[in-house]
């Protein structure tokens, strides 16, 4: 092992991490809101098509960006509508999304899989994504509308009798999840894989929502747990590609394999999930006017 | 004077009337939504709606593919309201189908060449035996390790898929299919019967009818569905009554996978007849719709299987005459299933306009 082998492997888990801090952070807001949001991967791929599209047409990488997270803010505000006015439920509401989601990408993307586009340097996002899991943390930790965020997710009923807008924070909480992994999604399809492929997510969002539960609702936790996730995906590429004797499947799945014993692993301690957790997550909140 | 924006006001009692309407609302909500963006697509509506909904139905082998493709969806849905029942969010029973297809479809494939009557009840033996197992993993992790089984049954997904993926490219390949990733044929006694003659609609529906009026008997006439039903309504009531809340989960994990085992091997062992990669377009996915839109119940779920399954058609007739790509099949899917959950709002509250004077 040289020194330039391992500087270039970490490069890579770097670059590959990044999407799923990204998508983390922004569901780990929305949950300690309060209210879980299953559209991650919908919203991620109908983040990443429309990034790409904009790209395709007006070459302008700011408008692409731009485009990709009002897709997601439009997406996420349809699950809010929905779970916060009309007090669906937010499992089979979330669900919906990821589906409609899949739906969407692939019909809007048809006629651009296999566009080449130039691809754009990653490393302004991965440094973003640190300074976003900071920022949240400060948000949540050191500033009063953090705490009255938090104060929401735990109990809706006393941050109402406090006077604070229950359905307006948890709105705001969504829509910035929503953004998040639309940006996550811009990201894969611009600057990871400059391209559009049916369904490129391949699951990203399902891993950032198993890394809330990894993080125990802790912002820096995602860091930790996105970075074992990028570790193991960039491990069982390279031992792949090494040629062992073993079927490349096996591999394939390790992520997948490790992510159910992280949770697993978390999980188990039933006390620490349940002073973690926020209180009220997926309970609509009525004020029965 | 009425103030504009209707006030929701909560029912004392659940509408029976509203659950009937709520999945024909969504459905009618659906159309229109579906034919706006027709027209934002630049089609005529009334020909697009036509093309989408009525021509895959309008021959008798349309109306045979029809139920071909509800078949799986039925009885997969049928098995996810064991779940869903009883707030258990087994979201993967695509894996749980892929497993079915593999254990029942290996059976197949150990004996392609024997034509014996019991080959094929031990392949859907073998394939229930399948999806149980899958199905089992999140089970064991929820009540032994408290994990969290939306997220355990979807990652188990990608495995299964990963797993058939690596059988038919490596020890189940074909040696005489040109190096092609699928399995050998299997035998013809290892088919699912055909039921009419040039028509593909198979055996498989007999047994979805036969697993659905078992699972109504279930549901309403034995203790286990009152179990069910009640620990979906009152975990704290179903505590108080005694339930055992981890034989509960155990058992719902396992019929459901079993169903959703049988509906993979009824698909390879049926349109398909031997293994390969794409086995189910998303059967598993889309099941969940149609419990939903069924509202779990057996009946509902005949019905809202078939509105699906024509989903599936009419999306690949609009591909061939449209030029629409058929993931607009999944759009018309989600948004079927919005419309119901926003729409759910009228089972349980009531619109009232308030008096502002």
């Amino acid at each position: 092992m040289n020194l330039d082998l391992i500087l270039g492997i970490l490069q890579i888990v770097l670059i590959a991490t990044t999407p799923l801090v990204f998508a983390g952070i922004g569901e780990l807001v929305t949950e300690k809101s309060g209210v879980l949001n299953l559209g991650v991967e919908g919203m991620m791929l109908v983040g990443a098509v429309s990034a790409f599209i904009i790209l395709v047409i007006t070459g302008s990488y700011f408008l692409a960006f731009f485009v990709s997270i009002l897709s997601g803010i439009i997406m996420s505000g349809l699950f809010a509508f929905l779970v916060l006015f009309l007090m669906s439920n937010q499992i089979a509401t979330g669900l919906a999304l990821t589906i409609f989601g899949i739906g969407l990408s692939s019909m809007l993307g048809k006629q651009y899989i296999g566009t080449p586009i130039d691809g754009l340097s990653p490393w302004f996002f991965v440094i973003f994504s640190f300074l976003i899991v900071f920022l949240v943390s400060y948000f949540f930790y050191k500033t009063k509308a953090g705490l009255i965020l938090r104060a929401v997710g735990e109990s809706h009923n006393s941050a109402h009798a406090l006077g604070y807008s229950v359905i307006k924070i948890r709105f705001l909480s969504i829509l910035f999840g929503g953004s998040m992994c639309a940006l996550a999604g811009s990201y894969i399809s611009i600057c990871y894989a400059p391209m559009w492929q049916e369904g490129m997510t391949a699951g990203r969002g399902w891993i950032a929502l198993a890394l809330v539960v990894f993080a125990t609702w802790k912002p820096e936790r995602v860091l930790i747990g996105a970075y074992i996730f990028g570790g193991v995906t960039i491990l069982q590429m390279n031992l792949q590609a090494l040629g062992l004797r073993f079927p490349g499947q096996f591999f394939s799945m390790a992520p997948y394999v490790a992510t159910i014993i992280v949770l697993v692993l978390i999980s188990s301690n039933k006390l620490r999930i349940k002073l973690s957790a926020p209180a009220s997550l997926t309970i609509p909140f009525y004020k029965g006017r | 004077m009425n103030s504009f924006f209707p006030s929701i006001v909560s029912r004392s009692q659940s509408s029976g009337l509203m659950n009937f309407f709520v999945p024909i609302i969504s459905i009618v909500l659906t159309l229109i939504t579906g034919s706006i963006i027709f027209v934002l697509l630049g089609f005529d509506p009334v020909y697009a709606l036509y093309t989408f909904f009525i021509s895959p139905i309008s021959s008798t082998y349309g109306i045979s593919e029809l139920f071909v493709k509800a078949t799986p969806l039925a009885l997969i849905a049928i098995g996810l309201s064991y779940c869903f029942k009883n707030n258990i969010y087994n979201i993967g029973a695509e894996g749980q189908l892929t497993m079915g297809a593999i254990f029942g479809g290996g059976i197949g494939i150990l004996f392609h060449d024997t034509n014996a009557f019991w080959l094929l009840p031990l392949m859907i033996f073998a394939g229930a035996i399948g999806g149980a197992l899958w199905g089992l993993i999140p089970a064991i992790l929820k009540t032994k390790f408290n994990t969290n089984e939306i997220l355990t049954s979807l990652m188990l997904v990608y495995v299964a898929l990963f797993i058939l993926d690596y059988l038919v490219v490596g020890p189940w390949k074909d040696p005489f299919g040109y190096s092609f990733p699928k399995s050998r044929p299997f035998s013809e006694s290892g088919r699912m019967p055909l039921l009419f003659d040039g028509f593909r609609v198979h055996f498989g529906l007999i047994i979805t009818l036969f697993l659905i009026f078992v699972s109504w008997f279930i549901f309403s006439k034995t203790i286990f569905g009152f179990q069910l039903k009640v620990s979906g309504y009152s975990p704290k009531a179903a505590r108080y009554a005694g339930f055992n809340q981890t034989t509960l989960v155990f058992f719902a994990f396992a019929i459901c996978g079993a169903f959703a085992g049988i509906a993979g091997l009824a698909e390879v062992s049926g349109p398909i007849g031997l293994l390969y990669r794409d086995i189910s377009p998303n059967y598993g996915f889309t099941a969940i719709i149609v419990a939903f839109l069924g509202r779990l119940h057996p009946i509902g779920i005949i019905f809202a299987s078939l509105v699906i399954a024509l989903t599936y058609l009419g999306a690949e007739d609009a591909q061939l005459f449209l030029q629409i790509p058929s993931a607009v099949g999944f759009i018309f899917q989600g948004l079927v299933l919005f419309y119901l959950l926003g729409a759910e709002l009228l089972i349980n509250y009531k619109l009232t306009y308030k008096k502002l004077l």
